[in-house]
């Protein structure tokens, strides 16, 4: 059992350590070590394209993570509220965001963002005042507007298995005591869901900064992080690719134990 | 009073609204899209051409491979994670230190959350030319090839939802009630009886949970048979991208979505069916 136990960690990670070891190869193979070097880190960080790259998908990421923990919050709140009929509905909708495949959200908002497009500018052409009418078209908005859909669906979640936990008694009290619906949020059930909303919002990042196939359906132009890294692989694998995957690796690494440490205070406090 | 509640309708509305409106014009809009496209026609220079002609799927056996090799490799891959994860989340819930257990949890949780895109890139790496085929040829054994075999997309899939898998059963295995498992020993039954009899089943739900999860994120899996099939082991994910980003085909490729869409419904419905059958619902912490 043991023995057992411990060949399927070595199986979890052995893979990634390689692809860290041989990112300091100092040469290209991939089955012998020649020299400890860091020479593929400043070839990867010299190189313009990846650099653009990276901060595309930082963007991305934190202005789609950003709008889902605040929308998915006051979601998760006004869900409470909501009659047993309307919260099915949203519970529906968020459990098809997370459960209908990647690929096909890619699709449907390609599919349907172009539709639109077809629409609204020959329109835009036609009212606007000047000679450049601006075009709209896929980019930025349209990755942001994927992923925080799927980003939005799991703050909720998040959020609301917290607001399910949290004792109905400490609100009641606390308006029992004639403080203002808002003084009790602010007082009383913001700082208790805070680390859940900090933790869904990490998720969303770790989820925009590493999903691929959304993004390439609705990139257009725009290149993120693992278009290109996609691209890259299917030129040919290089130790470069390990240094920038290595890179990625600890950027997920960071964020992924933010987030459960927040979580784990959570558990803590509420003795669970 | 009738004021009060007022407000309170108002406010609730306010909270929900942002979502409301995403969820409408990201997700039901964009379905609407996709389904009027897949009764459309192909315009002559690719993209959609307005149409009402059930065309699209008539012509869906065309790319019967690709719903094949998904619908074959997606549970059977979802079984061998099954075979491999069962394992490890009965250890951490029943027979690790509990000392450990968190840290245990976590290694397991961790690469979940990290790049798909790079922990399949290290499959691609390994099982590379310049991989274990080359220390193979140093050994004398020439020309074996592991990338863009079914077996190279196997390993991908267990080794990428493993972490999915372990969760759930970990979770309804860590729910268990020992004194169950102290009543079946002290009624004489052997380990491997109390084994069968109580702890198995009473974490089928987590069993359950975790293989439909799997099975349903695998049926739209692009990366993994791209990078390990190489084009020889491709999925419906595969032939949906080639239709929209190569061939330009949006009505056949949004009839190909709409199916997949149905198959994982049906897959779901299965299995909430026998999650009901098995016992009550288990909430999963994938976290």
């Amino acid at each position: 059992m043991r023995a057992f136990i411990s060949s399927v960690y070595l199986f979890l990670y052995a893979p990634i350590a390689l692809v860290v070891l041989f990112s300091f190869n100092a040469g290209r193979s991939a089955s012998e070590f020649t020299g400890f070097s860091t020479a593929w880190y400043g070839k990867a960080l010299g190189n313009t394209f990846l650099v653009s790259a990276l901060q595309n998908s930082l963007m991305i990421a934190f202005t789609s993570a950003a709008l889902a923990a605040v929308f998915g919050t006051m979601a998760a709140l006004g869900m409470e509220r909501l009659g047993t009929r309307t919260r099915a509905i949203f519970d529906a909708l968020f459990a098809a965001a997370i459960v209908v495949p990647g690929v096909v959200i890619g699709i449907a908002t390609l599919v349907a963002l172009v539709a639109v497009f077809s629409f609204v500018n020959p329109a835009l052409a036609t009212l606007w005042p000047g000679d450049q009418p601006p075009q709209l078209g896929l980019g930025y908005g349209s990755i942001i507007a994927a992923h925080g859909l799927f980003s939005m669906a799991l703050v909720t979640m998040i959020v609301k298995a917290r607001i399910a936990s949290l004792g109905r008694d400490i609100v009641e009290a606390s308006s029992d005591l004639y403080a203002t619906p808002l003084t009790t949020f602010r007082l009383i059930v913001l700082p208790q869901i805070l680390p859940s909303i900090l933790a869904g919002f990490l998720l969303a990042f770790t989820f925009s900064f590493d999903d691929f196939i959304i993004a390439f359906f609705v990139a257009g132009s725009k290149t993120t992080l693992p278009i290109y890294v996609f691209a890259s692989i299917r030129r040919g694998v290089t130790p470069e690719i390990n240094a920038i995957a290595t890179l990625v690796l600890v950027a997920s690494l960071l964020l992924i134990l933010t987030a459960r440490l927040l979580m784990r205070e959570k558990k803590s406090k509420s003795g669970e | 009073m009738q004021a009060a509640i007022k407000k309170r309708n108002l406010v609730t509305a306010a909270l929900v609204a942002p979502a409301a409106a995403w969820l409408t014009v990201f997700l039901v809009l964009p379905f609407i899209a996709m389904l009027v496209f897949a009764f459309g026609e192909r315009a002559p220079e690719g993209g959609y051409q307005a149409a009402f002609t059930f065309a699209q799927f008539a012509n869906l056996p065309t790319r019967a491979a690709a719903f094949w090799n998904t619908l074959v490799l997606a549970p059977v891959g979802a079984l061998l994670c099954l075979l491999v994860a069962y394992p490890v989340a009965y250890y951490l819930a029943v027979r690790a230190n509990p000392r450990y257990r968190l840290i245990l949890v976590s290694l397991v949780v961790v690469p979940f959350w990290t790049s798909l895109l790079v922990r399949t890139y290290a499959w691609m790496y390994i099982l590379g030319s310049r991989g274990i085929p080359n220390l193979l040829a140093m050994i004398g054994i020439e020309d074996v090839r592991m990338l863009n075999t079914p077996g190279a997309v196997l390993l991908g899939i267990v080794y990428g939802y493993l972490p999915l898998m372990i969760m759930p059963i970990y979770v309804s295995l860590e729910k268990l009630d020992r004194r169950l498992l102290e009543a079946s020993a002290d009624l004489g039954a052997r380990p491997v009886s109390t084994f069968f009899g109580v702890t198995l089943p009473l974490s089928l739900p987590g069993v359950m949970t975790g293989v439909a999860l799997v099975t349903i994120l695998l049926l739209g899996e692009y990366l993994i048979p791209q990078l390990l099939g190489g084009g020889k082991v491709f999925f419906i994910g595969n032939a949906l991208v080639d239709l929209f980003l190569q061939s330009r085909n949006w009505p056949f490729g949004s009839a190909i979505a709409v199916t997949l869409v149905a198959v994982v419904v049906v897959v779901l419905m299965v299995a909430m069916r026998i999650a009901w059958k098995v016992a009550g619902t288990r909430q999963v912490d994938l976290v």
